[in-house]
């Protein structure tokens, strides 16, 4: 074989190869590449603020999900009004008759004012169900957009002209306004006008309004995503080694769009948390005596001025629960794409 | 050249590019016509240059012939076979036998696949399983295209644009194909590792046979790697002929300007003349009527104007030399005419 293999390749190589090196030395690993998700979990191992915004994330999920285990261990649970079975834990004005709204050894988080409810356990299944719902709406809100987006983007010509109209339709809605206007009409759906509406369907109806005005920005976003990504030379690439479309999405497109995708979901979280609650407020979302976020809050507001401990729980732990999912979100951008300029 | 039997045929190919215009209702308003009637072959085994000016749709022929896009007329026959408007269904059996080499290295490589992946990618879709696995095959094709096969596992990120170019090309050999489209693979490249990825290609043309779209800008590349060489000029070859033919005694007035703007191979001869072309390429939505070539060429007549002149072999050109001017140059060596400083040899 003559081979006009190029002497001169051998150096330049080696510089290459030098320079490689010298960057993965680090790697504790030689052979392995360092991939871009294992890249930005190294720098977000480094952030410290996303860090400990992470672990507060973790520390309510956790909390949410063994909401029935404490509440066991702890003896006690939401619904039972502990004031009918002990008259003396409220005062003459159905108000809790010890110090701090009732703090004691046993209600460790006081008891609520006129029912005498036990409010550490109401609180715990509040963040179960608030985080349940924002978490199943996110997850749908995710999908949706993220299939009418790629469909939109990859397919471009009528399909995204239309889609396209839709998202701006919707986003030019305001929301809040319409979400208020349309639970009623979702519940009169499926209930008789003076019928109780069952808890299942208002945290169904609740998960679907959500989602429904919630997928139009995450769409828009993964549209103009794919629009760029499908021009790229490995789409064609792929085409000329005859991927279908499916493998094109799945394979190809799919794993460079993960970070808005994770970007988005984790900021839209928290804000579908302050809407449940909002919403729950405003009284068109769970009622009471279903424990939630929203319904702790609402109630919590008529009697602040007489028992600030109750309002105060919920509040500062939905404080502290968004601002660190926040700040997480923050992180995460930061670590996924750290290009990007806030 | 053997027109016998080839490998490609392309007759008549053509893309008109529709624009789009109007509110509300969009409706097409005209076109861009990015390629129009080209025809030429390729033998199997053999290298085509194809070189133009940027814009005169070197790009879009080649994704004519791996049909990433739909031809707007004309014919592809990949041998024998008519492939103009195979769907992807039809085309499976041949995509593995057109492959392609992308101008940009940063562009062509998934970034969220490993070397591996991209290179097994090829061979999972077309379901090949080569003897020994897929990985093993893959370290192979590193080996073959000159890279540490222990890389398999690394990401595009981790590779200069040298190295990445070489990656695209083991991924065009992963499925062994007869014919690769390669559309300025080095022109994104630092000038000094042009050359090693050139004798890379070169080295894969030779020992596996591969015939070769080789498309470039600038005549200089191609010289070392095409038998044959077709330029063209806004959508049309305006010249085509075997390498010798063409660098020798080229024929048609733009490829002269071409040759010229070649920097210079040899220092014994006396400096040559360099034909600078005037004014700009003429825009593909409206290109000029007749010769395409006539508003930038010096020897224009009316009927440069109202007469577009077909491509064949004029006379003085050896078969398979093909021109498409009326007033073919004459001259065997490159002075150009207008700009020679003696008149007497210019005319
Ligand atoms: N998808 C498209 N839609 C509309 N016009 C297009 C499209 N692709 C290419 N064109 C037009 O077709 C013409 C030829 O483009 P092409 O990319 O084939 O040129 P080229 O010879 O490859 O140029 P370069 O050397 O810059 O790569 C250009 O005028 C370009 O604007
Ligand atoms: S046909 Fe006329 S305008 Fe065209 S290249 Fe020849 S001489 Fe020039
Ligand atoms: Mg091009």
């Amino acid at each position: 074989m003559t081979l006009p293999t190029p002497s001169a390749a051998v150096p330049l190589e080696v510089t290459d190869e030098s320079v490689e090196k010298v960057t993965t030395s680090g790697d504790p690993k030689g052979g392995e590449g360092r991939s871009p998700g294992r890249l930005a979990w190294k720098r977000f191992k480094r952030d410290r603020t996303g860090v400990i915004s992470a672990c507060i994330v973790i520390f309510f999920f956790v909390i949410g999900v063994a909401a029935p285990l404490i509440a066991k261990l702890y003896g006690k649970d939401p619904y039972t009004t502990y004031a009918s079975q002990d008259p003396s834990l409220l005062d003459a004005f159905s108000y809790p008759a010890g110090p701090n709204g009732g703090m004691s050894s046993e209600f460790w988080f006081g008891i609520e004012p006129q029912l005498g409810r036990d409010v550490f356990t109401f609180l715990l299944y509040a963040i179960r169900n608030s985080l349940g719902i924002a978490t199943a709406a996110t997850l749908l809100t995710t999908i949706v957009g993220v299939v009418v987006g790629v469909t939109a983007g990859y397919l471009g010509g009528k399909t995204d002209y239309l889609v396209g109209r839709v998202i701006d339709i919707l986003l030019s809605f305001p929301s809040t306004l319409f979400f208020i206007a349309f639970m009623p009409v979702v519940y009169g759906i499926f209930v008789k006008p003076d019928d109780n509406i069952p808890t299942g369907l208002v945290v169904f109806s609740l998960i679907v309004v959500l989602s429904a005005f919630g997928w139009a920005s995450i769409a828009r976003l993964l549209r103009g995503q794919v629009l760029g990504l499908r021009e790229r030379e490995f789409v064609e690439a792929a085409k000329v080694t005859g991927a279908s479309p499916m493998r094109i999405v799945f394979k190809e497109l799919l794993p460079n769009l993960w970070t808005p995708i994770i970007i988005q979901s984790t900021l839209m979280l928290p804000a579908y948390v302050t809407a449940e609650a909002g919403l729950a407020f405003l009284g068109v979302g769970v009622t009471d005596p279903t424990p939630d976020w929203g319904v702790m809050i609402g109630r919590g507001a008529t009697f602040y001025t007489e028992d600030i401990t109750f309002l105060l729980f919920p509040g500062l732990a939905m404080v502290i629960f968004v601002l660190a999912f926040n700040l997480l979100g923050d992180s995460v951008r930061d670590a996924l794409d750290p290009k990007s300029k806030r | 050249m053997s027109n016998t039997n080839p490998l490609l045929d392309v007759s008549g190919l053509t893309k008109h590019f529709p624009i789009k215009g109007g509110f509300p209702i969009r409706r097409t308003v005209g076109a861009v016509q990015a390629v129009d009637g080209l025809d030429f072959q390729v033998a199997e085994g053999e290298s085509l240059g194809l070189v133009g000016e940027s814009g005169c749709g070197k790009s879009t022929t080649g994704r004519l012939i791996t049909r990433l896009l739909e031809p707007t007329g004309g014919r592809v026959t990949y041998r024998g076979q008519d492939i103009t408007h195979a769907n992807r269904k039809q085309l499976a059996p041949i995509r593995s036998e057109i492959q392609m080499i992308f101008q940009d290295p940063y562009a062509s490589l998934n970034p969220r696949q490993t070397v591996g992946k991209i290179i097994s990618g090829p061979m999972e879709i077309n379901d090949i399983n080569p003897p020994g696995g897929r990985e093993k095959r893959v370290r192979e094709l590193l080996e073959i295209v000159g890279l540490n096969p222990e890389h398999y596992n690394r990401f595009p990120h981790e590779f200069s644009g040298g190295q990445r170019q070489r990656i695209g090309v083991a991924r065009a050999l992963a499925l062994e194909p007869k014919l690769i489209v390669a559309d300025e693979p080095v022109s994104a490249l630092d000038v000094s590792i042009q050359a090693q990825v050139v004798n890379l290609l070169q080295k894969v043309q030779r020992e596996l046979g591969i015939a070769f779209v080789f498309i470039a800008h600038d005549l200089a590349i191609v010289r070392h790697f095409s038998q044959r060489v077709a330029v063209m000029y806004l959508g049309k070859i305006v010249e085509i002929g075997d390498r010798e033919d063409l660098y020798d005694n080229p024929r048609h007035p733009y490829t002269r300007a071409l040759l010229s703007a070649v920097p210079e191979a040899t220092v014994d001869e006396e400096p040559r003349e360099r034909i600078r072309l005037v004014g700009d390429v003429p825009s593909p939505i409206n290109p000029p009527s007749g010769c395409r070539f006539r508003t930038r060429c010096w020897k224009a007549t009316e009927k440069c104007a109202t007469e577009a002149p077909p491509l064949v072999q004029v006379e003085g050109n050896k078969p398979g030399h093909l021109t498409a001017c009326h007033y073919p140059e004459t001259e065997p060596t490159i002075p150009a005419p207008r700009l020679s400083k003696d008149p007497e040899a210019a005319a």
